[in-house]
């Protein structure tokens, strides 16, 4: 499992809007990507083309290449659907299925594709909530509904349901923008122990997370409002946080802008 | 720091008032409380005002159970006696094939609205037709059906007929709240689903309909509420029978709104006027039933605890 993306020419569109141009990039198997950058500069509008989730807007298109190992996602014949079973995702706010219990949340993925083993769900739910460090808190109310945990649970929910499909890829969409600090910590520990198995990229408005959790940081901005947002610098997490090569990234990192 | 702290101006020692409110304000604060008020008040007063009566006119030929077991027949104006079973079993059984056949068109269409034709020419072309439909006369859609199903087909008048005039009422009804019902669900849960791999198809049967069960059912209710109610249809498509007749397909049917209007026209005798009121009665008792049922039903399909 955990495959390589590699992102070459990329141009996102909502209509005519040009949102993000031409990015390039690679992401490492089995590694944390950050992506940083103010609002508005297309960081998480370029993430939900990694799993073709920007098409679902009207009118929204992409050109460019996603290749996902040796496979481009944007080829003809590609299924959105089976791209999405591969490329999982979390997002900014916990959005738990409000009419299924803990149980059946997790088993969702499974379920609605025709899964029906009961020990094999079984089995299932119970490592993705171990995975995704939620065991203990519910192992004994798995089947109460899943909008009655905290919302901090709720995220560790949606990350144990997004694994239990077992995707190459997990993509997280500023996971923790919407949660207080421990429980943003047990997320980040968890990304931690995510990769693991999986790829990992993670947008984030916070600068301290990209640098405890990310092995490669990328930095998006945009020249002014209205223009396209682009992909500045990427690099090691490190050096992009102690010595980046462009100035607008240091500018950012030092909170003199953004 | 320090030059801060200097500089930070000194407490000027002067009480606000922060107790009381200004005199003009009070007195429309007061104002306000009590035409609302009032205005509550006036919109109960002819609710508990029907309910009061037709349940004090009403209520006695409920006890009797001869009320729910027998028909009309030959019980004539004068005469104490019969039942309503003709009537319930007409409207029931027009009702029920009327959302049989309206529920699921109505429900179809405010997923296409909703989750496929969003924005397109023939979605707004739909939702045009539908606003139409909802203002149509009960009258209109019958003499429609009898156009149609009796002078083009040349079938008789029957229950069916009924039903089916039913369909072009209830339909935009239930469309138009399922339609409201499905909106309300986040698209956060769609691209949750989508996420996962779920086809869109799938997304919308196991979960946008079951977020939305609730409200589709009540939608369902008041559709149902609204066309049980209608007497236009009855009248021009299928009559009525004192009789008990089960089929829809064949000949006069008792309907619980026809049955008073049948012995609306001797109010002054007490048998009839009896009559009227425990049929009118039945009726506001079968909606509350079905009303009932529909929560139970949402209740039992929303919490799954299993």
């Amino acid at each position: 499992m955990a495959k390589r993306i590699e992102v070459s020419g990329l141009n996102v569109y909502y209509g005519d809007f040009k949102a993000v141009e031409d990015v390039s990039m690679t992401i490492e198997p089995r590694s944390v990507t950050a992506f940083i950058g103010p609002s508005g500069c297309g960081k998480s509008t370029y993430l939900r083309t990694l799993n073709r989730m920007h098409e679902v807007i009207p009118g929204a298109r992409v050109e460019g290449k996603v290749m996902l190992d040796q496979q481009d996602l944007y080829a003809s014949g590609i299924d959105p659907v089976a791209v999405r079973r591969v490329v999982g995702m979390v997002f900014q706010r916990p959005n738990p299925f409000p009419t299924m219990s803990i149980f059946d949340n997790v088993a969702s993925g499974l379920k609605l594709n025709g899964v029906k083993d009961k020990k094999k769900l079984t089995e299932v739910v119970e490592a993705s909530l171990k995975g995704a460090n939620l065991w203990n808190e519910v192992k004994d109310r798995l089947e109460k509904p899943g909008s009655g945990l905290s919302g901090g649970q709720q995220q560790r929910l949606c990350i144990a349901r997004a694994i239990a499909v077992e995707p190459e890829v997990i993509l997280m969409d500023e996971p923790c923008s919407a949660l207080d600090p421990i429980s943003t910590l047990a997320i980040e520990d968890l990304i931690e122990k995510l990769k693991d198995k999986f790829t990992v990229v993670i947008v984030t408005h916070n600068m301290q997370q990209a640098a405890r959790v990310s092995d490669q940081t990328a930095f998006f901005n945009l020249a002014a409002t209205g223009k396209p947002g682009r992909l500045i610098e990427m690099g090691p997490t490190k050096q992009i946080f102690s010595n980046p090569n462009e100035k607008a990234t240091e500018d950012y990192i030092t909170g003199r802008f953004g | 720091m320090t030059t801060l702290a200097a500089n930070k101006p000194a407490y000027d020692g002067k009480t606000l008032d922060l107790t009381g409110k200004s005199g003009a304000r009070a007195f429309k604060n007061t104002l306000a409380t009590v035409l609302i008020v009032l205005c509550f008040l006036v919109a109960l007063v002819p609710l508990l005002w029907i309910l009061w009566t037709v349940i004090s006119k009403g209520y006695h030929l409920l006890l009797d159970p001869n009320w729910w077991s027998q028909s009309q027949r030959g019980v004539t104006v004068r005469r104490v006696g019969g039942g309503a079973y003709h009537a319930i079993m007409g409207t029931l059984i027009m009702a029920l094939i009327c959302a049989a056949i309206a529920v699921p068109i109505a429900i179809l269409g405010a997923i296409y609205l909703v989750e496929y034709g969003k924005g397109t020419k023939a979605a707004k072309v739909v939702s045009f037709m539908i606003d139409i439909l909802t203002g149509v006369p009960s009258i209109v859609a019958a003499l429609f059906i009898y156009a149609v199903w009796i002078t083009v087909f040349g079938f008789n008048r029957v229950g069916f007929a009924v039903s089916l005039s039913l369909v072009l009422l209830m339909l935009p009804v239930v469309l138009r709240s399922t339609e409201e019902m499905l909106k309300l669900v986040p698209d956060e849960l769609r691209e949750a689903s989508y996420a996962l791999g779920v086809p869109k198809w799938k997304t919308i049967l196991k979960v946008v309909v079951p977020t939305a069960f609730g409200g589709i059912i009540t939608g369902v209710m008041l559709g149902l509420a609204r066309v049980m109610g209608e007497t236009a249809p009855l009248l021009i498509l299928v009559g009525y029978s004192k009789n008990i007749n089960l089929n829809p397909f064949e000949g006069f049917m008792g309907a619980l709104p026809t049955m008073i209007n049948q012995d609306r026209t001797e109010l002054a005798l007490q048998p009839a006027a009896d009559r009227v009121w425990a049929a009118a009665l039945t009726l506001i008792l079968l909606v509350l039933l079905l009303n009932l049922l529909a929560r139970v039903i949402a209740r039992f399909s929303t919490i799954k605890s299993k």
